[in-house]
């Protein structure tokens, strides 16, 4: 009885739980391709055609629309996203190592309150200081400039949270020590040992950093009024309020959106092997 | 900063300075050079906006000599709170989120679990593309996803309208019954995968040996999964948790891109919304006040959270 039930029963949940996931794999893509099918059509046949099934392949087309209106104002957009998430996370990842690695390897008073003011700023929703900063940084006169969206975006408690984390699992105290009886000062120690054996978790923490400034919205939009200095996802959002007296910025919205995940999901397939060891290292306290 | 530089100074400087043995280390020049990059902007663009918005929250503009004499601002103590607490849109905005989290957060949650459950059983095949289709989404800002739902929402473009539309269902996704709940699906299909790679990752963790003693005693796969591996990851769980409920109580994007195509959403449909409309009208005492309100909030429920279930798990 024992030994036929198992075979049995792992075989229907072995159905059930495939069926499961292709539902649930369904929801996760299906926007997605709607999305790819929808921005290689003209805009005439959006409303007229089946979403879901390609008409007139029209995507260069499309692009080349999208990447011209406006004096190529999209274009701009896109690379200001691209300055905003890639200097930022970069300028970010590195202070929250230097933090980070502090915060594990070296004994000092306050280190402990240091951490649990760390944690406490994880925790403080950022929408909520995006008003604050608004009127700090209108009495300095950086709004509108690049900096207003920048300097708020170096600075990720979470990254020092998981910097501290992955040094303690990934820097062994001997190897520091032998450094420093070779006569390496602290900084020399941190850039030329520790980065080293740190690299992979410091890509985990670029990657959730990049993606983080990459998608964020309330800041810029709180920040900035110049359209040349918006990211794309504020773009994008005031093209969409003007679709209703422009119906035809729907196809340039619908082709913009798909230029902006198509990098980002790029890098994460690239970077998987990084993300998901972060994120295991991370999961272990 | 100094402070804590000038005490870490008095207890680690030890004779011979450098010495690293007994308590020794490095110079608290050298300790404060490592944390100054990072606690410089953390002071500048985190903690003095929140004592700013403190400060901005318990001023008031008054005018002197009726509605066209010349305003000043003074001190007004909890005034500005008093009125966020009798403003109806307030309380009809935190209404709204709190259903929408106490729905939403479970059912995300419950389907991350699930997936990193099966993930992690020899049940499943295609392991790989699974993964990587549920973290898909959270590549995608919530604009963009908040947009590209609206247009499978929307009555003209919508393959789903269509399809449903076909098996004789009349939807109305952006209706005033239906709105919140299109936007916490937007929620769930962005933050689902995220949440389900925190749970994986933390099963991956679990050393195999553990499972051989409950399969000897016959257990099946479903009294190992909910008896013995979702005890295990319980802090994960609360992480999630913790994250999902500070991310609830901050919603913006989704529900302002539904707004554009939806007259069922308010310009004050979340806290975080009539906030952003409040200062919009230059009344920024006010919207600190709601920030702050925000703010105390998001922190007592996740706290709180944490201590209710780390006291439960830890006992």
């Amino acid at each position: 009885m024992s030994n036929q039930t198992p075979t049995r029963e792992s075989r229907v949940s072995r159905t059930a739980a495939m069926a499961l996931m292709f539902l649930l794999a369904i929801y996760f893509l299906l926007p997605l391709y709607f999305l790819i099918v929808a921005a290689t059509k003209p805009q005439g046949d959006l409303a007229s055609t089946f979403g879901l099934t390609f008409s007139h392949f029209d995507l260069f087309t499309n692009l080349s629309t999208l990447f011209t209106r406006s004096d190529g104002i999209f274009g701009r957009w896109a690379l200001n996203s691209v300055i905003y998430a890639v200097l930022g996370a970069a300028v970010g990842t590195l202070i929250s190592a230097l933090c980070g690695y502090a915060l594990a390897k070296f004994k000092f008073r306050g280190r402990e309150f240091l951490f649990s003011v760390i944690l406490g700023g994880v925790l403080v929703p950022t929408t909520a200081l995006a008003l604050p900063l608004f009127l700090l940084f209108s009495a300095t006169g950086i709004v509108n400039t690049y900096l207003a969206v920048f300097l708020p975006s170096i600075v990720s408690p979470f990254g020092v949270y998981l910097a501290r984390i992955f040094t303690a699992a990934a820097v062994p105290e001997e190897i520091l020590e032998s450094a420093r009886l070779d006569g390496a000062g602290e900084f020399r120690t941190f850039f030329s040992v520790a980065l080293k054996l740190l690299t992979p978790s410091l890509v985990t923490i670029f990657l959730f950093q990049f993606v983080a400034i990459w998608n964020n919205f309330f800041l810029p939009m709180v920040m900035l009024q110049k359209e040349s200095l918006f990211p794309i996802t504020l773009g994008l959002y005031q093209w969409n309020g003007q679709t209703a007296r422009a119906p035809l910025l729907q196809e340039s919205v619908i082709t913009g959106s798909l230029v902006s995940i198509v990098p980002v999901i790029i890098l994460f397939i690239l970077l998987q092997r990084f993300w998901r060891t972060g994120l295991a290292s991370g999961s272990i306290k | 900063m100094t402070d804590t530089a000038t005490r870490a100074t008095r207890v680690v400087a030890t004779p011979g300075g450098r010495s690293r043995h007994n308590g020794g280390g490095p110079r608290a020049g050298t300790i404060a050079a490592f944390l100054i990059p990072f606690f410089l902007p953390f002071v500048l663009f985190y903690l003095v906006p929140i004592a700013y918005a403190i400060w901005q929250s318990f001023l008031v503009v008054r005018r002197t000599g009726g509605q066209y004499g010349t305003s000043y601002t003074t001190f007004g103590g909890f005034e500005q709170y008093v009125q966020v607490f009798q403003n109806t849109e307030f309380w009809n905005s935190i209404g709204r989120i709190g259903l929408f989290g106490i729905v939403q957060v479970p059912v995300m949650l419950f389907i991350a679990l699930i997936i990193a459950l099966l993930l992690d059983t020899p049940l499943l095949k295609l392991k790989a593309f699974f993964r990587i289709a549920a973290f898909m989404p959270y590549a995608v800002p919530g604009v963009i996803a908040a947009i590209m739902w609206s247009f499978l929402y929307s009555p003209q473009l919508s393959p789903l309208v269509d399809l449903l539309k076909a098996i004789g269902l009349q939807p109305d996704f952006l209706g005033p019954g239906a709105v919140l709940w299109s936007a916490a699906n937007v929620s769930t299909w962005l933050w689902t995968g995220y949440n389900m790679l925190i749970m994986f990752s933390a099963l991956q963790a679990i050393p195999q040996e553990l499972y051989e003693a409950a399969k000897l005693d016959g257990a099946s796969n479903w009294a190992i999964a909910w008896r013995i591996k979702v005890p295990i990851i319980a802090p994960s769980i609360i992480l999630t948790t913790v994250f999902s409920i500070i991310g609830t109580l901050q919603l913006y994007a989704e529900p302002a891109v539904l707004r554009q195509i939806s007259s069922n959403i308010s310009s004050t449909f979340t806290p975080n919304m009539l906030a952003y409309a409040v200062a919009s009208g230059n009344n920024y005492q006010q919207a600190a006040a709601i920030s702050v309100v925000i703010a105390v909030i998001t922190f007592v429920l996740s706290f709180g959270f944490m201590r209710l279930t780390s006291k439960r798990a830890g006992l």
